[in-house]
């Protein structure tokens, strides 16, 4: 715990950087104002699988402003070292840009055109005639062969299920979904002599660093890449993707910056989605409703290029006591491009069958929902017998159940109605790893007593600008006015990935870490100046508050960061800090959710309205209660997509994404968004890291399509096991 | 993008100049300018009508309403007359798209708009209607959101309009103006079902303009509504789509107007539907009865067949909220 008054850490800050978005002045990638930029348009391939047979560039080459055509039968070989720093899948060959003439899925880039306007790159491109030696495509999850299952057991699945009091046999289909943020992935590359510089939308800067530097064999400190403000990513921008290459490949050959952002369409191709799963889940329990058994078999899709995998499994071994578990998951290689993890990974995909299983076993066995998961709950890790650090789930259930009001609910299926509408409510757990990674940071308090702090981390929109700015402000006892925090730039102190929610508790810890030793060098500072009303006094006592440096019960000795500069002739005081979590913890870490539903169905027009949502979580310290709030409302949003509307759709005759745009490929729209609550239980996880926090951005999204699911089935007594959800499922 | 020249008509003559020399009219732009950027479209020359004189609201002389092909969705939604009258095309036009396109977009350019069909719309795809004799993609492909009424072997796909529909089921007529002079078509024969020339979408003669469209006197009182049934609750187009308008007296139905969307490959009229209702007094049972005949003649498609019972009961749902009971 820190010595320090927490006033901003707890207090909802508005966004620091909100004025700046609001009146545009936020630069995002393809926003940069680079002199001499040239723009850069992809052209994708119209088929699945194959080889490109013939290119016809000269119609785009004659168009006024065309600079270049570049394809696979001029572009240069590239070095494609291997990377170790990448969150490419292991074992994978990454697609190549523009080195062979193999065609491995529908959209794969394989031209860019830059010209010298973006109007005339773009006509250019739909002039390129591309004709290809096409091979019969298999892009259908269904029927299609499986790679080598992983799996994992422990007990015996099979036999408890043979002797269990209930039994109860599942099948389920997750539709694919793309990440879909709001702004279009988008790189400016530039070349200055062997020096590449790249602004990106990216959740990794030092990835999209060492990747360049490894396709093009170049040092990575000759790669800097910026990226100050993402307009979403949910995932999609965890990888460096073809384009960011094909960007920088472009600079190169035409000796000028080359701008390339991709459409709305293209962000169907090549920048990785939520893959289609099947699920199969067989239960066992006894009548009481201890769940003795469960077997998973998991399939989802993967390239075949690249073996994807994400957290699937997770859930299955921990979230209930259950003494046998058997799981296996297999990739399934189509010609398609490769995934990526999207908002909640493996887990979101896991919990809704898992969730919407033990919705079925509490309805089998009449037990109320809740009590049901209360009875599972494990008091220990069941996969590897660690102590939680802290899991107060139970808790999260009963705050929830009184919120919401869950104990009016007649519990019969399809027993409550107003006009039409049949209503009916339903729960789920949510539940999320605490990953935390290495992070660095740098802090400089000034000679007027501003500070600032860098870190090479992001903002794609939890609002890291300002939850680091309060831990900052209170770690060195600033008002957070007078706290800059600084992001988005490879040449600053490292960083992990913005992914898998650990940005606050790695780079939050790095952050306090690192004010924390600015602190104590100022206070060592004061302490040992005899011209400090601070001198002799033991380090120990000093606390900053508003900027000023006092004695713990004595408030009235002391001096501000200024005097403190000013008479020691300094303009500024610099420290560098870490985070590096252990290797092994002790304990069993992860942030809990209850999540709440209420919907009404028109079972005559198959029509599912969410009503009302809750969320009750246990995610440890709240660092920024309004932000964590927009993240609830965010992952609430997300997973109503997921259960009721979000699919995106391939033709399987040729491959083809049918509906890769926002007109066809549904989000929620206002309309779609009801009153959504989210309620943070108080109280902070000292095991997880230096500032108490557990992970939050991902376990917010986990869990809501299958409260949904659970309650469409209490109103309509139907169960959909398929998402989404859609009307000819419940005509 | 390809390239296009661009010209603003200053009044009706050079507009019909302009289109007679081949030039695409554009008011709203926002289909058109879509589709130009999927390059579904490649007009040469655009000729914008917004300054054309076709933007009022009128009574017309024998107790109808002209609505100018140049009013804006919004405005022909809240024009008083519009919403007393006729609550069905208010409705329509509330529940398209989204305010700023409704800003936009206006009633000429609506009915003119051209298939959300996804094959359409991706010039990579098959398309009869888009290059004839290129095929039909959708026929054996993802078509969950296609046309199961006046469906061709040619093309499946719906036309999207919601006031359409409310037109066709008011009988509306679609007032024309072209080289030859002034015409006026029944909404009916105005939006062509596809055949074996489903890139045949209207039956403009070259260069004509819409110039208004006019809905025809109906006895009082009319009581009329539209709805809409979409997987989200706001800016999508229709699965399924019912305008219905009734006339009671005496507890009896004199008149039943019925049209439906997202069904068809034109905004579809039902008249054995109509016919059952006729004369009969409201109930919740006629109200399925007469429903019941609402997808005859469907042909659904593997994606589409649910669209069947959901156009029945879409028809039934909306004939009980215009004509109560229950």
């Amino acid at each position: 715990m820190s010595p320090q008054p927490q006033a901003a850490v707890g207090a909802p800050l508005s966004r620091v950087e909100g004025r700046l978005k609001v009146t545009g002045q936020a630069k995002y990638a393809a926003e940069h104002d680079i002199d001499g930029v040239v723009h850069a348009v992809v052209v994708d391939s119209s088929v699945a699988r194959g080889r490109i047979a013939g290119i016809d560039a000269r119609a785009a080459l004659t168009q006024p402003g065309v600079l270049k055509v570049i394809t696979h039968l001029d572009a240069p070989r590239l070095a494609y070292r291997d990377n170790p720093v990448s969150l490419a899948p292991r074992g994978g060959r990454r697609l190549r840009v523009f080195q062979d003439d193999r065609v491995q899925f529908f959209g794969q880039p394989v031209a860019v055109v830059v010209a010298t306007t973006l109007e005339a790159a773009q006509h250019a491109a739909d002039l390129v005639e591309i004709t290809y030696d096409a091979e019969k495509s298999s892009t259908d999850l269904a029927g299609s062969p499986a790679d080598e299952p992983q799996t994992y057991a422990r007990g015996n699945a099979e036999q408890a299920l043979g002797s269990a009091g209930v039994r109860l046999e599942m099948s389920y289909r997750l539709s694919r979904n793309h990440h879909n943020p709001m702004e279009p992935h988008a790189t400016i590359a530039r070349w200055d002599g062997d020096r590449l510089r790249v602004w990106d939308k990216t959740q990794w800067v030092i990835g999209v660093q060492h990747e360049l530097a490894a396709v093009f064999g170049i040092p990575a400190e000759s790669v800097r890449v910026i990226s100050p403000f993402v307009g979403g990513a949910f995932g999609s921008a965890l990888r460096t993707w073809p384009h960011v290459i094909i960007a920088a490949l472009a600079a190169r050959e035409v000796g000028r910056p080359v701008k390339l952002a991709l459409t709305r369409r293209q962000m169907y191709f090549s920048v990785g989605y939520r893959p289609a799963y099947e699920y199969k889940l067989r239960l066992g329990s006894d009548r009481r409703g201890r769940v003795t058994a469960m077997v998973h078999e998991l399939k989802h899709e993967t390239s075949r290029y690249e073996r994807f995998w994400e957290a699937n499994l997770v859930l299955g071994q921990m979230l209930y006591a259950v003494p046998n578990v058997s799981q296996s998951v297999r990739t399934v290689p189509l010609d398609v491009s490769t995934p990526l993890w999207m908002r909640g990974p493996g887990y979101s995909s896991a919990a809704f069958c898992i969730e919407s299983a033990m919705d079925d076993l509490a309805y089998e066995l009449g037990i109320d929902p809740i009590e049901l998961r209360l009875r599972n709950e494990p008091n220990e890790d069941p996969s590897n017998g660690r102590p939680f650090s802290t899991r107060r789930l139970r808790e999260c259930f009963r705050v929830g159940a009184r919120e919401f009001g869950w104990h009016r609910r007649n519990p019969t299926p399809r027993s409550t109605r107003d006009g039409d509408w049949l209503i009916g409510t339903g729960v789920a757990t949510g539940c999320y790893d605490v990953w935390r990674g290495q992070a660095q940071a740098y802090a400089r308090i000034d000679a007027d007593g501003t500070a600032v702090v860098e870190s090479a981390t992001h903002d794609a929109g939890p609002g890291t600008y300002t939850s680091m700015t309060q831990v900052a402000a209170d770690a060195l006892g600033l008002e957070a006015r007078h706290v800059e925090f600084r992001l988005g730039d490879s040449t600053m102190p490292p960083a992990p990935p913005q992914g898998a929610s650990q940005t606050m508790a790695s780079v939050g810890s790095a952050v306090q870490d690192t004010c924390d030793k600015l602190r104590k060098q100022a206070i060592k500072l004061a302490v040992e100046d005899e011209g400090s009303p601070l001198h002799g006094v033991d380090a120990d006592d000093v606390v900053v508050s508003g900027g000023r440096l006092q004695v713990k019960g004595d408030r009235a000795r002391g001096e501000t960061y200024q005097q403190l500069l000013a008479r020691n002739n300094g303009t500024h005081l610099v420290a560098r800090g870490s985070y590096n979590p252990p290797q092994e913890s002790r304990f069993s870490m992860y942030g809990y959710a209850a999540m709440f539903a209420e919907v009404a169905v028109d079972a005559r027009l198959g029509l599912v309205r969410v009503r009302r949502m809750l969320g009750v979580y246990d995610a440890g310290r709240i660092i920024s209660p309004k932000l964590a709030d927009s993240q609830a409302i965010g992952g609430m949003v997300g997973g109503i997509g997921m259960a009721l509307l979000e699919h995106t759709v391939t033709d399987h005759r040729d491959g083809r994404i049918v509906n890769a745009n926002l007109a066809d490929y549904l989000v929620p729209v206002n309309a779609d968004i009801p009153d959504l609550k989210a309620i943070y239980l108080d109280g902070r996880d000292d095991e997880a890291d230096p500032i108490g926090v557990k992970s939050l951005g991902e376990l917010v999204q986990i869990g809501v399509a299958p409260a949904i699911a659970n309650a469409v089935f209490h109103a309509t007594g139907r169960r959909v096991r398929d998402l989404p959800i859609t009307a000819e499922a419940l005509l | 993008m390809y390239p296009f020249s661009f010209t603003k008509a200053a009044g009706t003559r050079e507009a019909l100049e302009a289109g007679r020399r081949g030039g695409r009219y554009i008011a709203g732009g926002t289909t058109l300018v879509d589709l130009m950027r999927e390059t579904v479209e490649r007009p040469r020359t655009l000729v914008d009508i917004s300054a054309l004189p076709m933007r009022e609201v009128t009574d017309t002389a024998r107790g109808g309403l002209r609505i100018g092909a140049l009013v804006r969705m919004a405005e022909a939604a809240a024009h008083p007359k519009v919403r007393t009258l006729y609550p069905v095309i208010s409705q329509a036009l509330e529940l398209s798209a989204s305010a700023q396109l409704r800003n936009m977009a206006t009633i000429g350019g609506n009915i003119m708009q051209r298939t959300r069909c996804a094959y359409f719309r991706d010039v990579t795809a098959a398309c009869n209607k888009r290059e004839p004799g290129s095929g039909c993609a959708a026929l054996q492909g993802y078509n969950r959101t296609h046309a199961i009424l006046g469906t061709s072997d040619h093309c499946v796909a719906t036309h999207p309009s919601d006031v359409a529909v409310a037109f066709a089921a008011l009988e509306a007529s679609v007032h024309l103006l072209g080289p030859d002079g002034e015409r006026s078509v029944p909404f009916a024969d105005f939006l062509l079902q596809p055949g074996d020339t489903p890139n045949r979408e209207q039956a403009l003669r070259p260069g004509e303009l819409i110039t208004a469209v006019e809905i025809p006197p109906h006895p009082g009182p009319l009581k009329s509504g539209y709805m809409k049934v979409r997987d989200r609750q706001s800016y999508e187009f229709a699965l399924t789509s019912a305008a219905v308008a009734l006339h009671v007296r005496g507890g009896v139905i004199r008149q039943a107007k019925i049209a439906v969307g997202g069904v068809g490959t034109v905004p579809w009229r039902l008249p054995a539907v109509e016919r059952r209702l006729t004369g009969r007094r409201p109930s919740d049972a006629l109200w399925a009865e007469a429903a019941e005949g609402a997808a005859e003649g469907a042909r659904p498609l593997t994606h589409n067949r649910f669209k069947v019972e959901l156009l029945k009961r879409t028809v039934e749902r909306q004939l009980r909220i215009v004509g109560g009971t229950k």
